[in-house]
């Protein structure tokens, strides 16, 4: 006993070297905040640019982590491990990209501030802190460092009334699953009196838990599902995706729809794997219901949006039940393909959002399906990227989103669910409709819009990277398999 | 003696009225935050009930965690409200959405 009270008491401040990039990246908002202070309103770029270097240093603090093995500090409430590493560069390299689109838009809209740029930094923070999270109390403390900076992000745009609107509802339903997460978790921590994972790791897989002990883990696990599934978005606790991305400046939407997405599939794998792993059976089954539903709700009515950001939105939903899928299986490779799954999404979801920011005009906001029409005539290479993203987005070979299906399916197949794939892939089917009726009016219809699509270069040039990457990793899809399946 | 089954009991009673308080009320935006408001204190009963039947502080630190996140989160709601009544001029649910599809 003594024993380990020393050990919680001991702080060796080289193991301080594991929390480098956070510990880089908050030092360098601060910073980042002062000097956005001080700079007249001619000068912000530089706030971009230093937080775009900022995100970079952190990028490669994180890259130079890889491979150091499993290493616990802070008396085990923070892990570094390849999975967190990996996750975090993930994240990095798309805050990246999203900042980089995102660029044009704040200009012709007048949201080019420093605090957009801060916050979005804070977000990022905060989703490291999840990713890296080891005891119910980090992982809640970077759920509420990501949410609380999302709020504001979203409701950036004042004078807007819809971005008002979408970052209250975030904000009222976000409180909410936060409020159940945490009635999960005290349940948790009631039952075997530790908030580390690795501790109820251990309780959870003991052989002498009682009925009632069970039952109360059960109780706490259900919630804890719930909250993930609310920040995941997936049905039937979606309600608040669509009004968000539709309401949301789209640069936000970008970047709401794509990084938390691998944060919240880290919290998942951090609570429900490591932590709860041995209640495998209970959470497979709530995450079956959680697919099939957010699979079907999210292919069918994405049939009948007429606003592009709200067709993505579901679109995502759609996705997300991939996910869950993969999860449900309860393999390996089975977390491997939802991770490989959760990387090409959002790789496709910063490029269509990507090329929707490319309509933008000044004073006009690309919202609808029918702006895409005659963008073959307008921008032939951005109409074929858009046909690139879409056509991988429903999952049609050689593309990278076929083969993180096909990774998911497989799966599911082999773990015996055989009717769950079918219906998968019927939704899947049903969705390439609303996918192809974008390439359909990009390329069959008419526009009185005849003016060429004006963007900035660095702008043009990342996102044909984007949608080449798309065509290209779906070309080796094993070798980034394999690194998915590295993190467990 | 008050058992902990019955800080328990307490805690859900009042978690309970805090959900339901959502699902009902869709008029006022300010009675929603306090409805949160309601979950959160629940749960911080929990935590502190919990940490003292089991003789462990990690409960109670928790709970600080957690005041001081609610804190914040109560800021950003009421800044968030107040431009909502800038632009629409009311906060009531039903007239101010518009987010619809």
């Amino acid at each position: 006993m003594s024993n380990t009270a020393q050990n919680l008491f001991q702080f060796d401040t080289s193991t301080l070297v594991f929390a480098l990039p956070e510990i880089f990246l908050l030092s360098s908002i601060v910073v980042i905040l002062l000097i956005d202070v001080f700079l007249k309103k001619s000068f912000k770029n530089i706030t971009y640019y230093l937080s775009q270097i900022a995100i970079f240093i952190t990028a490669l603090l994180s890259y130079s982590l890889i491979g150091n093995g499993e290493q616990i500090i802070f008396s085990g409430s923070f892990i570094h491990d390849d999975l967190a590493a990996i996750f975090k560069v993930a994240m990095m390299v798309a805050s990246i990209v999203v900042l980089v689109y995102s660029r044009t838009y704040l200009n012709i809209h007048n949201l080019f501030k420093g605090e957009y740029f801060v916050l979005v930094l804070l977000a990022i923070l905060g989703m490291m802190v999840m990713v890296s999270g080891y005891s119910l109390l980090t992982l809640y403390l970077g759920l509420e460092i990501l949410s609380l900076s999302l709020y504001t992000l979203i409701a950036i745009a004042r004078s807007r009334a819809n971005a008002v609107e979408a970052g209250l509802k975030y904000f009222v339903l976000g409180a909410i699953a936060s409020g159940l997460l945490l009635y999960g978790m005290s349940m948790i921590y009631g039952i075997n009196g530790s908030l580390n994972i690795s501790e109820i790791a251990q309780f959870a897989s003991g052989a002498s838990l009682q009925s009632s002990q069970q039952l109360i883990l059960n109780f706490g696990l259900v919630f804890i599902v719930i909250g993930v599934a609310f920040k995941l978005g997936a049905v039937p606790f979606h309600n608040w995706v669509p009004d968000v991305y539709q309401g949301s400046p789209t640069s936000v939407t970008m970047f709401l729809s794509s990084v938390p997405k691998i944060a919240a599939v880290a919290m998942l794998i951090r609570l429900l794997i490591e932590g709860l792993g041995s209640l495998q059976d209970y959470w497979s089954d709530l995450f079956i219901a959680l697919a099939i539903l957010s699979i079907g709700v999210g292919s069918l009515v994405a049939l009948m949006q007429s606003n592009i950001k709200r067709m993505l939105a579901y679109s995502t939903i759609s996705h997300i039940g991939f996910i869950l899928l993969g999860f449900a299986t309860g393999t390996m490779t089975g977390y491997g393909s939802a991770v490989f799954y959760v990387f090409t999404y959002v790789l496709m979801s910063i490029a269509a959002f990507g090329v929707v920011i490319l309509l933008n005009n000044k004073g006009f906001e690309s919202e609808l399906i029918s702006d895409f029409k005659g963008l073959s005539k307008r921008s032939p290479w951005f109409a074929l990227m858009m046909l690139i993203i879409m056509l991988s987005m429903a999952g049609i070979p050689p593309f990278i989103g076929f083969y993180s299906k096909f990774f998911i399916l497989q799966q599911v197949v082999n773990s015996g669910f055989i009717e769950l794939a079918i219906i998968a892939v019927i939704f899947a089917v049903i969705s390439a409709y609303y996918y192809l009726q974008i390439i359909k009016s990009m390329y069959f219809d008419e526009s009185d819009n005849t003016s060429p699509i004006s963007s900035s270069m660095d702008t043009q040039l990342v996102l044909s990277i984007n949608a080449v990457l798309i065509l290209a990793v779906g070309l080796f899809p094993n070798y980034w398999m394999n690194i998915a399946l590295s993190v467990f | 003696m008050i058992s902990l089954s019955d800080y328990l009991i307490l805690s859900s009673i009042i978690f309970c009225i805090g959900l339901v308080g959502i699902f009902i009320n869709r008029k006022n935006i300010i009675t929603l935050l306090m409805c949160v408001e309601l979950i959160l204190a629940a749960v911080n009963t929990n935590f502190i009930a919990f940490s003292h039947f089991l003789g462990n502080e990690a409960g109670q630190i928790f709970v600080f965690f957690i005041l001081t996140v609610a804190a914040a989160e109560v800021a950003i709601g009421l800044a968030i409200l107040t431009l909502m009544f800038r632009n629409r001029g009311s906060i009531d649910i039903d007239i101010t959405s518009s987010l619809k599809g």
